[in-house]
């Protein structure tokens, strides 16, 4: 019987292996962390500021935002270039 | 018109505050990862626990930096679509295909390797883990080159085609964007200053330990490399911006002229070491340039061209149309009120084509399409009512200019002398003035990079693409409060990542300089 598991677990092992080993190389990774965790605090609320906060709320692509085609947006440069140059 | 100029003056101020807080941690992330490197090849040969602890302390206050940094550059890029909307359309593939790139390859390269770097310690063996730490400071300048190809394009617009009915620039020669020499000279002047960088900073950081009197084998180990790369770092910055002043004096004439406060120029022409502008100077008088000057003769001519005797325009000569060819040779150009003429041309051709194109006459479009083509070289220069509107700001560009080579100058000295006094006069390291200069040199290596992104920067002015769109045309119609609300957030939060980083880091220095790193054998 534990001959037989054994073989079971042995022919899994390729496709399993590599995954379970990269998790755990990252799980442990950040267990063991030290200094790395006020680090990993300050990008994750810096990420948030810059994309939850900035992206949204202020920085919104204007040429997206406001024309539907590209066609659209190529036009409104191309007037907007022109009016600049009168 | 005053709104637009507030819009374009608030969004410039912006770009100008986000982009060098960037360069504040950029330059130590590419050059302590190389520095990083080589220690850890140290002890990979020599299998020296010392040696391990070394790179280990190098490595953390490469992670603090890089932690702190990551994404920084992000809020340039919301910064092309909201401010600056007519420039990244107008740009199209040109400027997004190497940031995309970037994005892809570089920084998810980085990025997993700083992964095994950080987490891999006795879990990869020391040679996959060397070559994680290897590839991650290779990732670091391949990040860098891909930026700096996109910003060398802005200076030097070359390997594309502008089609009116997208109304982009779209690429038609990827390798002439990706090897122009502005491109090539713009990297490696970039990522050495780096090194340099970050081998002010190891020396500064080792000389407090030394101030300390802590762990002084530690750190004269740690200085020996910094040193080693500071040095090689130096050299070849002032070998790849010797390249950049020939880039700049043939591709933008201009940009020279103002870094060196120039109005006429002659043959063998001086350049100016240290000197004081005359404010009262414009072009539309007959002022000395300078209230005062240190000059070396036939310096800028040699710089140039490397001929010492060679014709450097000034920027009136620049102004009435003499130029210099690609071998260093003067010739009659168009004038910029030519150049002016010819824009204008340009913008009347794309009117015709705009108006073509709604009548749905397919033959006038092709008529008005060739005219545009015809005269597109200067098609920025329709945007200018005047030939001095083409002028930077020379004062910015002059000192900024100076400052950076005046610094770089300081920094050679200070390699050359570190060296000498580790391998010949070492005791000499103990004495306190030398510790303070170490560590004083630290703000100065950051001000030298720095100003060398502002003359890169300002002395274009008043292009964004050199020639073809003038910074104030580039602009998104929006609101100024919308800006001048953001930029104000952009600097309260840039200023806490940066007191963050600043805390963090001398928390670990200094419990680096508390642990006992002599008891480690090697």
């Amino acid at each position: 019987m534990d001959k037989k598991s054994n073989t079971g677990g042995l022919h899994r092992r390729p496709l399993l292996a590599w995954p379970v080993r990269v998790y755990r190389f990252y799980r442990d990774g950040f267990r063991e962390m030290t200094v790395g965790r006020s680090l990993w605090a300050l990008i994750l609320i810096k990420l948030a500021i810059l994309f939850l906060v900035f992206k949204l709320f202020f920085f919104p692509d204007v040429l997206s935002r406001d024309y539907d085609t590209d066609e659209a947006r190529a036009d409104a440069v191309r007037q907007s270039l022109l009016d600049d140059s009168r | 018109m005053d709104d637009l100029m507030n819009v374009v003056d608030w969004s410039r101020w912006q770009f100008a505050l986000t982009a060098m807080y960037h360069w504040l941690f950029v330059p130590l992330t590419l050059g302590i990862s190389v520095i990083v490197a080589i220690m850890e090849t140290i002890y990979y040969r020599t299998k020296s626990e010392r040696w391990l602890a070394i790179t280990k302390f190098w490595m953390l206050l490469f992670g603090i930096n890089f932690a702190i940094g990551v994404a920084t550059g992000i809020i340039l890029e919301f910064e092309f679509g909201t401010n600056w909307s007519n420039y990244s359309w107008f740009v199209g593939d040109i400027f997004g295909a190497p940031l995309a790139i970037e994005g892809l390859l570089a920084f998810f390269m980085e990025s997993t390797f700083i992964a095994v770097m950080f987490f891999g310690w006795k879990k990869v063996s020391r040679g996959f883990h060397l070559t994680a730490t290897w590839l991650t400071a290779i990732g670091a300048s391949l990040s860098a080159l891909w930026i700096l190809i996109a910003n060398a394009w802005m200076q030097y617009p070359v390997g594309m085609e502008f089609d009116p009915a997208q109304m982009r620039n779209v690429m038609d020669d990827f390798f002439a964007l990706v090897l122009s020499p502005v491109a090539i000279h713009k990297f490696l002047h970039a990522v050495l200053s780096g090194w340099t960088l970050a081998g002010v900073f190891v020396i500064g950081v080792s000389c407090w330990f030394l101030f300390k009197k802590r762990n002084r084998r530690f750190a004269i180990d740690s200085m020996k490399v910094g040193a080693w790369v500071g040095f090689a770092g130096i050299l070849l910055t002032l070998w790849s911006g010797d390249g950049s002043a020939v880039d700049v004096a043939r591709v933008q004439p201009m940009k020279l002229a103002a870094m060196e406060g120039l109005y006429d120029g002659k043959c063998g022409q001086e350049i100016v070491a240290v000197g004081l502008l005359n404010p009262k100077k414009t072009v539309l008088n007959d002022e000395d340039e300078f209230i005062a000057k240190i000059t070396i003769p036939y310096g800028l001519s040699f710089l140039a061209t490397h001929n010492p005797h060679a014709f450097v325009p000034g920027i009136n000569d620049l102004i009435n149309g003499i130029e210099l060819t690609e071998a260093g040779d003067t010739i009659r150009t168009d004038s910029y009120a030519e150049r002016i003429a010819i824009g204008k041309k340009a913008h009347m051709a794309l009117r015709a084509y705009d108006k073509a194109s709604k009548d749905g006459n397919a033959e006038a479009m092709a008529a008005a399409a060739s005219q545009l083509k015809a005269n597109y070289k200067y098609f920025g220069y329709g945007y200018l009512d005047s030939p001095y509107e083409a002028i930077p700001p020379v004062a910015m560009t002059f000192y900024a200019f100076h400052i950076m080579v005046l610094f770089g100058g300081y920094l050679l000295l200070f390699f050359v002398a570190m060296l000498w006094m580790l391998y010949r006069k070492n005791e000499w390291l103990e004495n306190r003035w030398v510790q303070l200069i170490g560590m004083a040199t630290i703000p100065i290596v950051w001000i030298c990079s720095e100003c060398g992104w502002v003359t890169a920067e300002v002395g274009r002015q008043p292009w964004i693409i050199e020639g073809i769109m003038p910074t104030r045309a580039a602009i998104s119609d929006i609101s100024t409060v919308t800006i001048q609300v953001t930029f104000w957030m952009f600097a309260a939060v840039f200023t806490a990542l940066l007191a963050a980083e600043i805390c963090i880091m001398l928390r670990e220095i200094s419990k680096g300089s508390k642990t006992d790193y002599e008891r480690i054998k090697d």
